[in-house]
């Protein structure tokens, strides 16, 4: 029994490791912000949405366009995902009571496997109540398959076989097992078989004690194919209880081993829920704050996105306010090289590329009204870092180390945002820089997308009219006025940082 | 001629065969930690005395250079470790089997005992007859195998065993615990529960977890209720029981004396070849000497100190090889350069190599012509001790005339930093006098010593000098080269970095 409510066949893996940019994607993309408009305050829902939202890249068209669906099903029906999220989460809770796996004796695990599967029936017959009742909203292929696995997996006969075997296992007419000699005649191979239930009354009982006392009485010592340890006989008693664990080791390890699936199939199925929950919690953020929040077309073949009112989501999240949109087409045109006036929404654009890019992979909604992209099979960010008071020429030796990382992992189908890299140096050695670099990531394939101040560069590759480069630029309008959109245009040998100038320190001559 | 022993091919009772306690040079050749290493993990075959008795005939080293060469085949060394290995299990619970207390479970193991034995005997004679094998020991100790797992005896005592084992295992039974109360009876057939139980919840499974199995070792330990339902099983069983009595009194002395030694012998061979191949694996070679008792011109190729190279090795650092030979009349390697320059190393594995070719043993290199010596015999600087500086030089004295009247024509000499505790002066004269000695007495000798005179005192001494990097000359190369010992090897390294060294300075010039 699986959820697959995140993949069509197979589970999702919580446990699965980060690819190794994650923390720098992290940063550079600030996915905390998003992470925890999802989260909500839930440490889990925090972990979950991370994993997926950066392990998204390694997922297909077909898993997208699946949990989309299961999304869309969850934004239907959030009363219903809340109640199975709380379901999950109780039912791993039971666990904290139990001793399960604290002792080794085999006796004692089969006691506590016993205990704890009691309980696990009973949400188990809540998960299949649930099913019976709500099935019917839903219709996504994850949530069918979902519940219809719920009914026939929890049918009636599968309960009334659990309080068979529980009654059972309380052995109240001894315990019947096989046995043979191995290696040195030591007995061994013990199998517990299945014992013929006399179902005595409470005399019956009774005399087979009375029975049991006289034999021990008489015929102490007599060969036969019995005997009998005596109560007063303590160390024989303690061997015959060794003998017991030993017999019983199989079962309980089953019945414990059976208590551990079920815990990981309630742990999978918070798992799961968790991606969705966290995926409704920041829809209806996104909703309060009059945001739009399209289902992206995943496109086929290495394509660059193409949008409308393509926004910053983690801006949106920070500001608490609808911010400006972007509208854009790239198709095949490679690499994205962007100028402009500072502050004017370089990075904000650059930022929402690569969210978008990764909200999508991974099965969510986009931040756009509409988006389609092509999937990439890495995202990567290089993006200046703090400066620090060292020389520059250390700077940029740190910069090119992690140029040469990403160039260590990058694959043809990436996409690699760069903000203004290549800058600890001077203009015309930077420039030199990312002309070979720039040149040579894009014509490998690689999808980039650079912001810049470097206008020897920009120029100098705007100057060749390469047909597949495109340049955009953000906007300012006469005066010095930011719109915070970008536009295809010719890189300026200036980013109006005299404007920015002017905003702080008041209109020169004014 | 009939099989006698896999370390020597006949009683002949010149040979010293196992020496209790290490030749006085073993410290000094590092052989002591080698020894140590070859049979570390070996213990209980107690195989150090035949590495302490090293043969002086060729025939006798040559015997078990065969022997090497055939147990080289990786699947022969398999087969001849599955052996051994078995012969250890037979042992351990032979040991066991005495100790045990109720009588049908050391009975048990007694017949667990002889069935490994038997199985390992045929195995082995098996495995033999299908082996391509050249060496006289090999072949002559596969007729007696063979001879003795073919013989009547040996069917009889398998036979046996393979009966009662099948019959015992064949015994299954069912055990009914009702509070205090056990009963053993003919099992019936039931179905086995805990499956059914699994499958309730097979649905469920996924992925791997915990694993709640108590390990119950499957030990030798019965405690006096699995002792009683023995009994009991025994009361299910009335026939089978006492054939087991039986069979235990009859067999006691099942054990053959030749096949024992051979598990022990063969060790010494598993154990040169298991050390050794550690060396192959880091790209060093070992190679089977030619040896000789007449001529003094040795020579070998790509030589190591294996002491040193394990470290090395261990540590991942390159192990650098040295050449050696001598011509003519050459008995005498002086050897100076500067310190810490592999020397002492090359003065060790001179002596090493001889040695290990003594034992039989492939030796550290890519190829040896070597000497068969009668005494080897070294002379080791000890760590400088002020307080006991006169006393030292006289006891260098000592030592080095007991050395000179011991040795034959036949003995290798090692010195290694003579004359270290006195002038120059001094020890130019001492030196002189010692090297005047020894070219007498025609000994091969390796002398590292500072005394750069004493490489040049006729035709037969040869210089050999410990070189440093041509680019660094703070580095040391490890190579010692046959070259004069001008004291020069600075100026020549430093000449060498500029390529303005005769050869180098010829070769730019050519037209």
């Amino acid at each position: 029994m699986k959820p697959l409510l995140m993949y069509k066949d197979r589970d999702f893996a919580l446990e699965l490791e980060l690819p190794p940019d994650a923390e720098t994607l992290t940063q550079d993309l600030e996915l905390n912000t998003l992470f925890n408009a999802m989260a909500l305050g839930d440490d889990f829902i925090f972990e979950v949405a991370k994993k997926a939202v950066l392990n998204g890249l390694r997922d297909d068209t077909a898993t997208i366009l699946y949990r989309q669906a299961v999304l869309k099903d969850c934004l239907k029906n959030a009363s219903v995902i809340r109640e199975l999220y709380q379901l999950a989460l109780e039912a791993i809770q039971l666990r904290k009571g139990s001793w399960l796996g604290i002792s080794k004796y085999p006796s004692v695990i089969l006691y506590d496997a016993r205990k704890m599967l009691e309980l696990y029936a009973g949400a188990l017959r809540k998960l299949r109540n649930i099913a019976d009742a709500r099935a019917a909203e839903f219709g996504s292929e994850g949530f069918t398959t979902f519940f219809a696995m719920l009914k026939k997996e929890l049918a009636d006969d599968f309960f009334s076989g659990v309080q068979e075997h529980l009654r059972r296992l309380e052995f109240r007419d001894g315990i019947l097992c096989s046995a043979e000699l191995g290696t040195g005649n030591v007995s061994g191979n013990y199998t517990l078989l299945k014992l013929e239930e006399k179902n005595l009354t409470w005399l019956e009982r009774a005399l087979t004690e009375i029975k049991d006392w006289l034999r021990e009485l008489f015929e102490k010592g007599a060969p036969g194919l019995s005997f009998y340890i005596s109560d007063r006989d303590e160390s024989g008693s303690r061997m015959l209880s060794e003998l017991t664990d030993r017999e019983l080791n199989p079962v309980a390890d089953a019945l414990a081993r059976s208590a551990d699936h079920i815990q990981s199939f309630f742990t999978l199925l918070r798992a799961e829920l968790a991606f969705y929950a966290g995926c409704a919690n920041l829809h209806s953020q996104l909703i309060r704050l009059g945001e739009p929040a399209c289902f992206p077309l995943p496109a086929a073949g290495v394509r660059g996105p193409s949008c409308e009112g393509l926004y910053d989501v983690c801006l949106a999240l920070t500001m608490k306010q609808k911010v400006v949109g972007n509208d854009a087409e790239f198709g095949g045109r490679n690499p994205v090289i962007i100028t402009g006036a500072n502050q004017g929404g370089k990075s904000t654009f650059l930022r929402s590329i690569g969210l978008a890019q990764l909200m999508m992979q991974c099965g969510m909604f986009a931040p756009a009204r509409s988006f389609s992209a092509g999937l990439c099979g890495g995202l990567f960010t290089h993006y200046k870092r703090k400066e620090d008071a060292a020389m520059n020429s250390g700077k940029l030796d740190e910069e090119l180390a992690r140029m040469s990382g990403i160039a260590d992992r990058i694959t043809p189908d990436s996409l690699l945002l760069l903000n203004e890299s290549f800058a600890a140096t001077n203009e015309r050695e930077g420039s030199e820089i990312a002309r070979q670099i720039i040149t040579a990531l894009a014509e490998r394939g690689i999808r980039v997308f650079f912001v810049t101040h470097l206008y020897e560069f920009a120029h100098g590759l705007y100057e060749k009219k390469p047909e597949n480069a495109i340049f955009l630029r953000a906007e300012r309008q006469a005066g010095g006025k930011r719109t915070f959109k970008v536009k295809e245009s010719e890189p300026l040998q200036t980013s109006y940082g005299e404007d920015l100038y002017e905003q702080i320190f008041g209109k020169t001559g004014a | 001629m009939p099989f006698h022993s896999i370390l020597f091919e006949n009683a002949d009772a010149g040979t010293k065969r196992e020496t209790p306690s290490a030749p006085g040079f073993f410290p000094d050749l590092n052989l002591d930690q080698v020894v140590d290493a070859v049979t570390a993990g070996r213990e209980e075959y107690n195989l150090k005395p035949f590495f302490y008795a090293p043969l002086n005939d060729t025939g006798a080293i040559a015997y078990r250079q065969e022997i090497m060469r055939d147990l080289e085949d990786d699947n022969l060394l398999k087969n001849i470790k599955t052996f051994a290995g078995s012969m250890q299990v037979m042992r351990r619970q032979l040991a066991l089997a005495e100790k045990l207390e109720y009588k049908y479970h050391k009975e048990g193991w007694f017949l667990e005992t002889v069935a490994v034995y038997c199985e390992a005997v045929n195995r082995l004679a098996r495995d033999l007859a299908l082996a391509d094998l050249k060496s006289r020991g090999l072949l002559s100790f596969r007729g007696y195998l063979a001879a003795y797992a073919g013989s009547r005896e040996f069917a009889s005592l398998l036979a046996g065993t393979k009966q009662l084992k099948s019959e015992l295992s064949a015994v299954k039974y069912s055990l009914l615990i009702q509070a205090n109360h056990v009963t053993v009876r003919e099992y019936a057939g039931e179905a086995d529960y805990s499956a059914e139980v699994e499958k309730t919840f097979a649905k469920f499974k996924q992925g791997a977890v915990k694993d709640y199995r108590r390990e119950y070792a499957p030990g030798p330990e019965m405690n006096r209720v699995e002792a009683g339902i023995l009994d009991l099983v025994a009361g299910l069983r009335p026939r089978l029981f006492p054939a087991l009595g039986r069979y235990c009194a009859k067999n006691r002395g099942y054990l053959d004396g030749k096949t024992d030694v051979f598990d022990r012998e063969i060790q010494f061979y598993l154990a040169w070849l298991e050390y050794s191949a550690a060396f192959k694996r880091a790209g060093l070679k070992l190679c089977y000497p030619r040896l000789s008792a007449e001529s003094k011109e040795v020579r070998a190729d790509e030589v190591y100190d294996p002491a040193l190279a394990r470290k090395l090795i261990a540590a991942g650092s390159p192990v650098i090889t040295n050449d050696f030979c001598l011509k003519g009349k050459e008995r005498i390697f002086v050897v100076t350069g500067p310190n810490q320059g592999g020397k002492t190393t090359f003065a060790r594995a001179f002596g090493q190599l001889h040695y290990l070719a003594a034992l039989g043993c492939p030796v550290p290199g890519r190829e040896a012509r070597l000497f068969l010596f009668d005494r080897l015999f070294t002379h080791f600087e000890k760590e400088e001790d002020i307080a006991n500086l006169r006393g030292k030089l006289h006891d260098d004295l000592v030592r080095m005339r007991e050395i000179l009247a011991l040795a034959t024509p036949r003995s290798i000499i090692i010195m290694n930093e003579i004359f270290t505790s006195t002038t120059v002066k001094d020890a130019v004269y001492l030196g002189g006098k010692l090297a005047e000695k020894i070219i007498k007495l025609d000994a091969l000798c390796v002398l590292v010593t500072f005394i750069v005179e004493l490489a040049s005192l006729g035709e037969k001494t040869v210089s050999v000098v410990s070189t440093v990097h041509p680019e660094n000359p703070a580095l040391r190369t490890y190579k010692l080269l046959r070259r004069p010992a001008d004291g020069l090897s600075y100026a020549v390294s430093i000449a060498e970095k500029y390529r303005l060294t005769y050869g180098s300075l010829k070769e730019r010039l050519k037209p």
